[in-house]
């Protein structure tokens, strides 16, 4: 029986008998007998860290990390540098909460000064906050923001829009009444269609790149919205920035997005980070905490959360979110990740990235009736068509043989079709390339009329986690 | 010149340090064949010049983020009070399983037969969470609790509308988190408070006159934020589903009772836990968390999607089932904060159903024993019943001395001790809401005993001690006003400012 509690058997007779008991069952002897626990839940006893970390490192085992990775869909395979670890394992910053007493917390509250402070830069935009949960949830707080600002209900949401952000976008619009409207894509760009919207739209929501991995033309999208009276709202891939102009300096009000690219590693999605910018007539619409820069009783320079009337904890219904717990540690992350690649790092990876995607892309549709799905340019992700293939047996077939690609998406511009996306970080090289476009060649073969067929047992037949609209 | 040491009052930004030219990264080599960029990125409006990011060396990169930890305060660093918040030490074998490769790397759109370990560990986690609920079913999508209370909430909505009922209120008692009344709001619903007795507990007699056929229903957590257990819990789980509605729980402050008493059993149809304050993984500077959100069968069809499902045949396997045609929708880009999840079942593993129960004992009589130290000198807020697992007490006191509990805290820094929650909850004045939790030692909890007392005799004998304080720290009582008037919230050059 483990409970980390250091208590020896004399402790807890003496401090029972302070409070006035014998033993601990009393503690909870006000308590009802009726909502009491009566007898051992169906729970395994405790066991020791050596049985617990080999149990689970079985079944970590059960993981393929054998997988070449070239899937995205908001998730990439970038190389995390040593050094962030190093600085997330720093007892001070893993195991404090809150700084809700920032003369002993002026660490945290430092580096998310920085924090937003690289937000702002990456965005282009001059304000920005300490975090949100990820992004898909950014995009929902950023549509929320626009509507108290433009006290509008109706969101006009790309198709070009990740489907489960757009999933995650209804569930919070959904209970407020609020309509989500998805603006087309053009089915041979791949770009949003850039539409007169109406006066009663609050905001124009589209990605940068798209889920499509198309670059967008956000100044179109900019004039568009603002036309309406609207705001524009990207939801920004960050690397996108080591090539392409910020959102903030196309036009953008309000840039959110999910920091996974940004040291955060896969974990199967999360923990992750959401950070979102905006432009200064915004920024009492901020959700989350936000730190702002003072001096001390001595005239120093310290840090504080501030604009804390905005949150939850004091202004309770009327907050202007409901977020408390966020993601400080993954903004820490980000942090140093940012600092470690300085913007020389950046540019260097999203030009790698790109060269990368368009060789893979070079190589892939070299092989019959696969071809890059739209015109629009891409950045380190891309759409894939592969004629009368099964994507699922194709992506399982291609499991087995030691690479992962992904996901399946809904073709947008098609009704039924659906497309393959591929992303190509840094990290793969000539040989993954190649060996990957052979293994490609091998399972449509198979998958062909007249083909070899599947050898061995396939993994492709099990369910495919695929991105789903809800 | 600046002096750059651990101990410097002000520490210079990464913005400050940087130098143009100087890097830590180098990026794997460049092995494949050249593109045009020119023409891969024809009509697309390029960056005129990089973001502006820190330049500077992997080693002093390091330095400044370690110094940056030795101005913070963590649990290793010391005793951590904060009352609703559960600062328990976090064991370091859940940092151990979360990067576990097999676990890190996997990506969220992998298929399912190429992450069975993640969706084994979930599927486990889950049959972990609905025994110690007493509930049906689990989603362990939501990042943190007030996105946990978020779903409650629309499930609730969700079950409401499907029966095709028009409940538009939430009751919420005054004593409740913050987070409470926030997440109803945006669920969309109005809300009602209940007013709690002089005794501390809800006023079920108040309550039984609120609840009509608008309410949706009542979020309760228990023990409530005074640590007090709501003993009428069943004449109040009665009156609220008596006229049709149903009962969120708040999971804050379930390290008191886990193991011992099942908000299921309590009535309860929807539960959030904070398995970071529950099941103690690290809070890191106030997240990332994970907040599941445990429920009845009713309910479960109403879930996010997907779910994690465990295939039937003799060898175990999972799957993720998307197509549930009354679920809510989504609430994460990905399936929430899985690496805090695996940190979480580590934690339950190692504990087991017997360790959890006898944690939550030891969290109350730690609890029990500070109260009867402390209790002495500042009173209690509610005496009137036994604490559980956190306790308030009221410095209305300090007052006549001329400083208030804000100053008593600020002066528990000077004598080494990080303060207890102040000001909260609202329904008490001057209060410090204090939480010791189970992993400290009864030594620990006498210091702290002390230097609270120290701290009040200090008021009464030399009140500019606590006005001035804290003395010790990197930098002086911060201005929170000028931060708010005058908004600097990112760093600019000086010649820019």
């Amino acid at each position: 029986m483990a409970d980390y509690a250091p208590h020896t058997a004399a402790d807890i007779t003496r401090m029972l008998d302070e409070v006035g008991h014998t033993h601990l069952d009393d503690l909870f002897a006000h308590i009802p007998e009726q909502v009491r626990v009566a007898s051992t839940l169906d729970l395994p006893p405790g066991r020791s860290e050596d049985e617990v970390l080999g149990t689970l490192a079985r079944l970590a085992a059960h993981n393929r990390t054998d997988l070449v990775c070239f899937a995205g869909g908001g998730a990439y395979d970038h190389y995390v540098p040593a050094v962030v670890d190093a600085v997330l394992q720093r007892g001070e910053l893993l195991t404090s909460y809150t700084p809700y007493q920032p003369e002993v917390s002026q660490g945290i509250l430092q580096i998310l000064f920085e924090f937003q402070t690289m937000i702002c830069e990456l965005t282009g935009l001059p304000i920005a906050n300490a975090s949100l949960y990820d992004g898909a949830s950014a995009v929902a707080e950023a549509a929320a923001m626009a509507c108290s600002a433009t006290r509008r209900s109706r969101l006009a949401v790309s198709a070009g829009v990740d489907a489960p952000t757009r999933s995650v976008v209804g569930t919070y619009a959904h209970p407020l009444r609020r309509a989500v409207d998805k603006l087309a894509v053009d089915e041979v760009t791949g770009r949003t269609a850039v539409v007169d919207v109406g006066d009663d739209v609050a905001a124009v929501i589209v990605s940068q790149p798209n889920s499509l991995g198309v670059v967008e033309d956000l100044r179109a999208h900019a004039d568009a919205a603002h036309a309406a009276g609207a705001l524009l709202v990207v939801k920004l891939e960050p690397t996108a920035v080591g090539l392409v102009a910020t959102p903030g300096a196309q036009g953008a009000d309000i840039v959110v997005g999910d920091g996974q690219p940004l040291g955060q590693g896969l974990q199967f999605g999360g923990p992750t980070v959401g950070f979102l910018a905006c432009t200064r007539p915004h920024v009492r619409r901020l959700p989350g905490r936000v730190v702002g820069q003072t001096v001390d009783a001595e005239g120093r320079r310290g840090y504080v959360m501030t604009l804390r009337t905005r949150e939850q904890d004091i202004r309770r219904e009327r907050a202007t979110s409901n977020i408390c717990t966020n993601q400080t540690l993954s903004a820490v992350a980000a942090t140093v990740y940012l600092s470690w690649l300085g913007p020389q790092g950046l540019v260097e990876l999203a030009r790698g990235c790109l060269r990368r995607a368009r060789v893979t892309a070079d190589h892939l549709t070299a092989l019959d009736g696969v071809s890059v799905a739209f015109s629009g340019p891409y950045l380190k992700e891309f759409a894939l068509r592969v004629d009368g293939a099964d994507l699922e047996m194709l992506v399982g077939g291609l499991c087995d043989d030691g690479y992962l690609v992904g996901p399946i998406i809904d073709d947008p511009t098609q009704q039924g079709a659906q497309l393959l996306m591929i992303a190509a970080t840094e990290r793969r090289t000539t040989a993954d390339i190649a060996g990957l476009t052979a293994a490609f060649a091998r399972q449509l073969d198979a998958q062909r009329p007249g083909g070899g067929g599947p050898t061995g047992p396939r993994s492709g037949a099990q369910p495919m986690t695929s991105v789903a609209e809800r | 010149m600046t002096v750059m040491g651990p101990h410097t009052a002000t520490e210079p930004t990464l913005f400050e340090r940087s130098r143009p030219g100087r890097r830590a990264s180098e990026l794997a080599s460049v092995d494949v064949d050249d593109v045009d960029l020119a023409a891969a990125l024809d009509g697309v409006e390029l960056a005129e010049q990089p973001p502006a990011l820190p330049e500077i060396a992997e080693l002093d990169l390091l330095r400044h983020f370690t110094r940056m930890s030795q101005r913070n305060h963590g649990i290793d660093a010391g005793f951590y009070p904060l009352g609703s918040c559960s600062m328990k030490y976090n064991p370091r074998i859940a940092e151990r399983v979360a990067a576990l490769r097999g676990f890190a790397a996997a990506h969220p759109w992998a298929p399912a037969s190429a992450v069975q370990g993640t969706l084994g560990a979930l599927w486990e986690l889950e049959r972990w969470l609905t025994e110690l609920t007493g509930l049906h079913a689990a989603t362990l999508q939501p990042a943190a609790g007030a996105q946990g209370e978020l779903v409650g909430l629309l499930l609730i909505r969700a079950y409401h509308e499907h029966r095709d009922e028009d409940r538009d209120t939430i009751i919420i008692p005054d004593s409740a988190h913050g987070t409470n009344p926030a997440s109803a709001t945006i669920a969309g619903f109005e809300t009602v408070t209940v007013p709690s007795g002089d005794d501390g507990l809800v006023d079920v007699d108040a309550l039984e006159k609120l609840v009509d056929d608008r309410t949706a229903g009542l979020m309760l957590t228990n023990p409530n934020t005074l640590g007090l257990f709501e003993m009428e819990i069943e004449r109040i789980a009665a009156a609220v589903h008596d006229a049709g509605g149903l009962l969120y729980y708040d999971g804050a402050n379930f390290n008191a009772i886990a193991g011992r008493v099942r908000p299921g059993d309590m009535g309860f149809d929807v539960v959030h836990l904070n398995v970071h304050k529950t099941f103690a993984t690290p809070h890191g500077g106030g997240g990332p968390g994970a907040g599941p959100v445990v429920v009845s069968e009713v309910l479960a069809p109403y879930l996010p999607t997907p779910v994690v499902i465990a295939d039937d045949g003799p060898q175990p396997a999972y799957h993720l089932e998307w197509d549930r045609p009354r679920s809510i929708g989504r609430v994460h880009g990905f399936h929430g904060n899985t690496g805090v999840l695996l940190r979480a079942l580590s934690y339950l593993q190692r504990h087991g159903g017997d360790g959890l129960a006898s944690m939550s004992a030891k969290a109350v009589l730690n609890a029990n024993y500070l109260a009867h130290r402390t209790s002495g000198t500042l009173p209690l807020a509610y005496p009137q019943h036994p604490p559980m697992h956190e306790f308030v007490l009221r410095g209305t006191a300090v007052r006549e001395h001329g400083v208030r509990v804000l100053d008593v805290c600020k002066r528990l820094i000077d004598l080494g001790y990080h303060p207890p929650t102040n000001y909260f909850p609202l329904i008490v004045d001057e209060a410090l809401m204090i939480e010791p939790t189970e992993t400290e030692t009864p030594e620990t909890l006498d210091g702290f005993a002390a230097a609270l007392d120290r701290a009040v005799s200090d008021a009464a004998d030399d009140a500019d001690l606590l006005h001035d304080a804290p003395v010790t720290t990197p930098v002086r009582r911060l201005d929170e006003a000028k931060a708010a008037r005058e908004l600097v919230l990112r760093w600019v050059a000086d010649d820019d400012a």
